[in-house]
């Protein structure tokens, strides 16, 4: 059989696809029970008799779980639901733990809605959204024995802090005429989604950590004929390939999944529409177990819980609070500060965005705040190995620190020494220049006097500078520099010993 | 309304996971069949226009607040597992597919 | 056999007994073990005694009460447990093999409730093998006898808590009722069980039958002691998002009044449809509910026919809707977390060994018939219809309850059968329930109390009393009523009457 590229398979092709992306909210407690919702705990420590199924107990829904669903449906642009419900979700597994999953079925919160989603070009996809709906995670099986993976394994060991963990489950709508751009797409789309929830606060986001997963649905349909549109021919089989954990897997396992099933439409063999899994290390799927046994999960309304019926106002409060789209925000803000696009690339892989965007708010300029952050700020961070927004600094503090330096009360180096102390928790960056007496030394006749000891000390050079030689002058100056600590205004010394030696400058 | 027989309550029973013997699907099918029989009338009262009751007493919006309250002790949460190993519950071999 | 026998008293006599000081706790609660111990041998009500557990809390009340602590009314009023409740420390089964001696980490909220209200626990009573049943013949651990007649029934799936009354090994019980569970066996035993508005006391804790329908409830041998018994169960829980958020009703109140025996003014509906006109009713059965609706008429009560043609299809709507819910809530039982496991060499085969040895025939049945209904393609002709239905059953107790109060009938066609009779005809053990279902469909309170004996068998047959929703007092009114009137006749509660069990 010939293989075929990604690029000749759409080429043959018109590629449909479709994305499942699970958020997992960064609530305090689970879904459906007070356990804490924290990543890395001793297996079995975030558990209770709600969230290990046992028998008697009952689910109550985590109000800040639905606000934060609510969010991030108005955020896809989607309709709220005036009365939505949870829903059963019958399967047998280990790591569900009442072998049901509460989830939405017919009745989800949000519905309806689309995503612009910006290409590095700058090309705008319009994705439509389907649905997000409320659900609970899994726990989480380690199979122990064999090569580690799930084949071949002796026996596997539950952990169910993560059961029960709330998941929105957003899925779009089939996105259809992307062609070969059909991978960047589903990229840019799973990026866009990690960007917002981050940015909306409910999420954080890391897809290493699997709080952001994806679901990546393809099938591949024949060209039209002539006279025929593409619209007229019908979808092929497609396969799902789960467990796509991040954006350069996303990008390749379409590429993969896209080649596949070109090779073998092109040899004349079916693409069986089946669950395929994405593995990193041999960048290939695999498919899932087949199903001799349809999957029937018999939804029905879940009758512990009640219907969720967000009231109109609630509804429009919320919105209020629904931040700009990130890819949109991002290139206006590059507008607004003129950074040439490596600045800006920088800017956002440092998380620095909105630390940049308040410190100027704060009142000071963007290449200033920039300056700071992606400079001094970012080599402390690196020592400490902590994020940028985590040092003890604010945006406006790095402002003052700015402010100080235009106002010539303080140079470069001295503001490094007040950041110094900003860091360590000495007080503001004014307090900190009182407090260490950095101010740089302002009075003439300070100057003067340390300007006159300076040249007795070195009866040659001032000869040298009143021969004309007036660069000698810089070793005055860093004398007095020295001698003033840093404090003193490079340039003013330079007017008076220019002045002392009888030269004009 | 099509008649539950063997074949379908063999399917079921693999879909609810209870093993069952020949014999356990010949007395259970015969009773299941007069059970769905005298049952299925439900679909012959109710039209369209009525709406279906999931809960007896109608109520909505009933939320938790998000405060985390204490989880049972790991070995609490292991006590009565039929076989439990480095803090997680112990199970056979899975066979197929991560769900 | 001490002077008095305190095993026969009320649990009001016996809180005021204790109140005055004329007993102690540690005193009744051992009367009710050694009780239990001559006779819940051939009876058993009881799964597990717990003998220790109660002394301990009998006597931590006597030092209360002696040390002139404030304690709740019924502190010190032993009482049993039905098996479906879940309880920290002593073994939970909900009469199923697959839950052989699992030791629950946590109470129920209603658990917690009789802790806080200082009741000795005497221990768990059997039940139909996850409620399912109306005999207590489908315990896993062996049938519950009728100690009225030990050849029979004593209802189910309540049938421990209903015997154990029945037979003085305990003056309370807690029960749940998801088609008549308490006022079935209540009905058959001649003892009082109310099943509460749906939401009206919390199902956390509660081994899930059908969570749509399930309620727990009180259980004792007068409506008093029954209203004493509600009123500490019932009120708001925050872990049951589908409980009410009002407070519990004035039951015992509402008894008292009752018991002046003046109903006037008070509008009594027959529904036609459960009443025995259209006959499946044993003539004792319909003779003593007639008697008792002409008690009712005596003491003022307007008595008038309402019907309710959708009830036709009530038991066919629970018979779907049960078994659906059920099918999803007994799922957990995989052997991953506790109960049995019988293990095989791969997770699928265990789970699939565990539960076909784990669970009894009845169970099995209803899981297969729950599992079907829900399957695609069926959902809309059996879950979705029988939800319509529901809807109906509602609408037809609304429009009965703008004619009237309350609504009555007898609770079971029959008086208790014979063990074994109808065991392996699962439609005829299903009939058991006609009357009581619609209850359960549309969430509404419904009691059992006793009519009398049918005069052709001597057996109990109960009379069946329904308010509408969040009016659960009405119950205890006009129970109280006619309980007064009858007890009068007969010189003391029914239970009396029952011949002494012989060990």
């Amino acid at each position: 059989m010939t293989t075929m590229t990604y690029e000749q398979a759409m080429e043959e092709f018109d590629p449909v696809f479709g994305i499942e992306v699970h958020v997992e909210l960064n609530t305090r407690t689970k879904m459906f029970c007070g356990c804490a919702n924290e990543f890395g705990a001793e297996p079995n420590t975030q558990v209770c008799p709600v969230c290990l199924g046992l028998p008697g107990a009952m689910p109550v829904t985590n109000e800040k779980a639905v606000e934060s669903a609510v969010r991030l449906g108005l955020a896809l642009g989607c309709s709220i639901r005036e009365s939505s419900r949870f829903a059963r979700k019958n399967y047998f597994y280990p790591d569900l733990a009442k072998d049901y999953q509460i989830s939405q079925y017919d009745e989800p919160t949000c519905y309806e809605g689309s995503l612009d989603v910006v290409l590095d070009d700058g090309t705008v996809v319009e994705i439509g959204i389907e649905r997000a709906h409320i659900e609970e995670d899994a726990g989480k099986n380690t199979h122990v024995g064999g090569t580690g993976g799930i084949q071949g394994a002796d026996y596997s060991l539950v952990d169910y802090n993560r059961g029960g963990v709330p998941l929105v489950e957003i899925v779009t709508k089939p996105i259809t005429g992307m062609g070969a751009r059909t991978a960047e797409v589903a990229r840019a789309y799973v990026a866009t989604i990690r960007d917002y929830v981050r940015a909306l606060g409910i999420s954080d986001g890391r897809m290493e950590q699997g709080s952001v997963r994806a679901d990546v649905n393809l099938s591949l349909r024949p060209k039209p004929a002539a006279g025929e549109s593409q619209d007229d021919v019908p979808f092929g089989k497609r396969s799902e390939t789960k467990n796509v954990n991040s954006l350069r897997a996303i990008e390749r396992a379409v590429h993969y999944e896209a080649a596949r099933q070109a090779s073998l439409l092109l040899a004349g063999k079916p693409v069986v529409q089946e669950t395929r899994h994405w593995h990193e290390d041999t960048l290939s799927t695999t498919p899932g177990r087949s199903k001799e046994e349809a999957e029937d999960y018999r939804y029905f309304p879940e009758p512990d819980l009640l219907p969720v019926e967000p009231a109109r106002a609630w509804v429009e409060e919320l919105r209020g609070t629904i931040p700009e789209h990130p890819a949109k925000m991002r290139a206006r803000l590059q507008e607004e500060w003129g950074f040439a696009d490596l600045e800006m690339r920088d800017v956002v892989a440092a998380d620095a965005l909105s630390l940049i965007a308040e410190t100027i708010a704060a009142g000071t300029t963007a290449q200033a705040a920039r300056k700071w952050w992606m400079g001094e700020l970012s080599r402390v961070a690196n020592d400490r190995e902590v994020a940028l927004a985590a040092l003890p600094v604010t945006p406006a503090a790095v402002a003052e620190l700015q402010g100080l330096i235009d106002s010539g009360k303080i140079n470069d180096k001295l503001a490094r020494q007040a950041l110094e102390g900003v860091l360590a928790g000495e007080g503001s960056p004014a307090e900190v220049v009182a407090a260490r007496g950095l101010e740089v030394v302002s009075d003439d006749s300070a100057l003067e006097k340390a300007v006159d000891d300076a040249l007795a000390a070195q009866p040659d050079v001032l000869a040298k500078i009143q021969d004309g030689k007036v660069q000698a002058a810089g070793a005055i100056v860093g004398a007095v520099m020295k001698a003033t600590r840093g404090q003193a205004d490079a340039g003013r010394v330079r007017e008076i010993i220019l002045q002392r030696a009888g030269v004009e400058g | 309304m099509s008649q539950l027989d063997r074949s379908d309550v063999a399917r079921l029973a693999g879909l609810a996971r209870i093993d069952m013997t020949d014999e356990d699907l010949d007395r259970l099918s015969g009773q299941l069949a007069v059970i769905v029989d005298a049952v299925a009338k439900v679909a012959e009262v109710a039209g369209e226009d009525v709406p279906a009751t999931s809960h007896p007493i109608p109520m909505s919006n009933v939320h938790r607040e998000d405060e985390v309250r204490p989880s049972l002790a790991q070995d609490a949460a292991l006590a009565a597992a039929p076989d439990a190993e480095d803090g997680r519950f112990r199970v056979p071999q899975i066979l197929g597919e991560e769900a | 056999m001490t002077t008095t026998d305190w095993t026969r008293a009320t649990a009001a006599r016996m809180a005021d007994a204790l109140a005055a000081g004329e007993v102690t706790s540690v005193e009744l609660t051992q009367a009710h073990l050694d009780r239990i111990g001559q006779i819940d041998g051939p009876v058993h009500a009881f799964l597990h005694i717990d003998a220790e557990g109660a002394l301990a809390t009998a006597r931590a009340v006597d030092e209360d009460r002696a040390a002139g602590k404030e304690l709740p009314r019924l502190a010190g009023v032993p009482i049993a447990v039905k098996d479906v409740l879940v309880t920290q420390g002593l073994p939970t089964t909900a009469g199923s093999r697959i839950l052989e001696g699992w030791m629950p980490p946590y109470d129920a909220t209603v658990t917690r409730k009789i802790r806080e209200a200082r009741m000795p626990i005497l221990g768990k009573t059997n039940m139909d093998e996850f409620a399912m049943g109306s005999s207590t013949e489908h315990s896993g651990y062996g049938p519950t006898r009728n100690p009225w007649d030990l050849d029979r029934i004593p209802g189910g799936s309540g049938g421990g808590s209903a015997a154990a009354l029945a037979a003085f090994e305990a003056p309370l019980a807690i029960g749940s009722d998801t088609g008549g569970s308490i006022r079935q066996p209540a009905s058959v035993t001649g003892t009082v069980g109310v099943k509460p508005t749906y939401g009206g006391v919390s199902r956390f804790g509660a081994i899930a039958l059908a969570s749509s329908l399930d309620q727990l409830g009180p259980c004792g041998r007068t409506v008093m002691d029954t209203a004493l018994l509600h009123e500490v169960m019932g009120g708001h829980d925050v872990n049951d998002a589908t409980s009410l958020p009002e407070p519990v009703p004035g039951c015992v109140d509402a008894a008292l009044v009752g018991a002046r025996m003046d109903l006037t003014g008070v509008r009594i509906g027959v529904v036609k449809e459960l009443s025995g006109v259209d006959g499946g009713f044993q003539d004792g059965v319909k003779q003593r509910f007639d008697e008792s609706l002409e008690r009712l008429r005596g003491m003022g009560a307007e008595v008038v026919e309402v019907s309710c043609p959708s009830f036709e299809y009530a038991l066919a709507a629970y018979y779907v809707i049960l078994p659906s819910e059920a099918s999803s809530n007994l799922a957990k039982f995989d052997s991953v977390r506790f109960g049995l496991r019988v293990e095989k060499d791969t997770v699928e085969k265990t789970m699939l060994a565990t539960r076909a040895e784990g669970f009894g025939d009845e169970v099995k049945r209803r899981i297969i018939l729950g599992t079907y209904a829900l399957s695609a393609g069926y959902y809309d002709a059996y879950y979705g219809s029988a939800q319509k239905v529901r809807t109906l059953v509602q609408r037809d107790f609304a429009a009965a309850f703008e004619q009237c109060d309350v609504l009555v009938s007898p609770t079971t066609p029959t008086t208790p059968f014979k063990i074994g009779e109808r065991v392996d005809d699962p439609m005829a053990m299903y009939l058991n329930d006609i009357a009581t279902i619609p209850a359960n469909l549309a969430g509404i309170p419904g009691m059992s109390l006793p009519a009398g004996l049918a005069p052709e068998d001597g057996l109990p047959a109960g009379f069946q009393i329904l308010a509408p929703a969040h009016e659960d007092a009405r119950l205890y009114r006009i129970g109280a009523a006619l309980e007064a009137s009858l007890t009068a006749d007969w010189g003391g509660p029914l239970t009396a009457q029952a011949p002494e069990v012989t060990a």
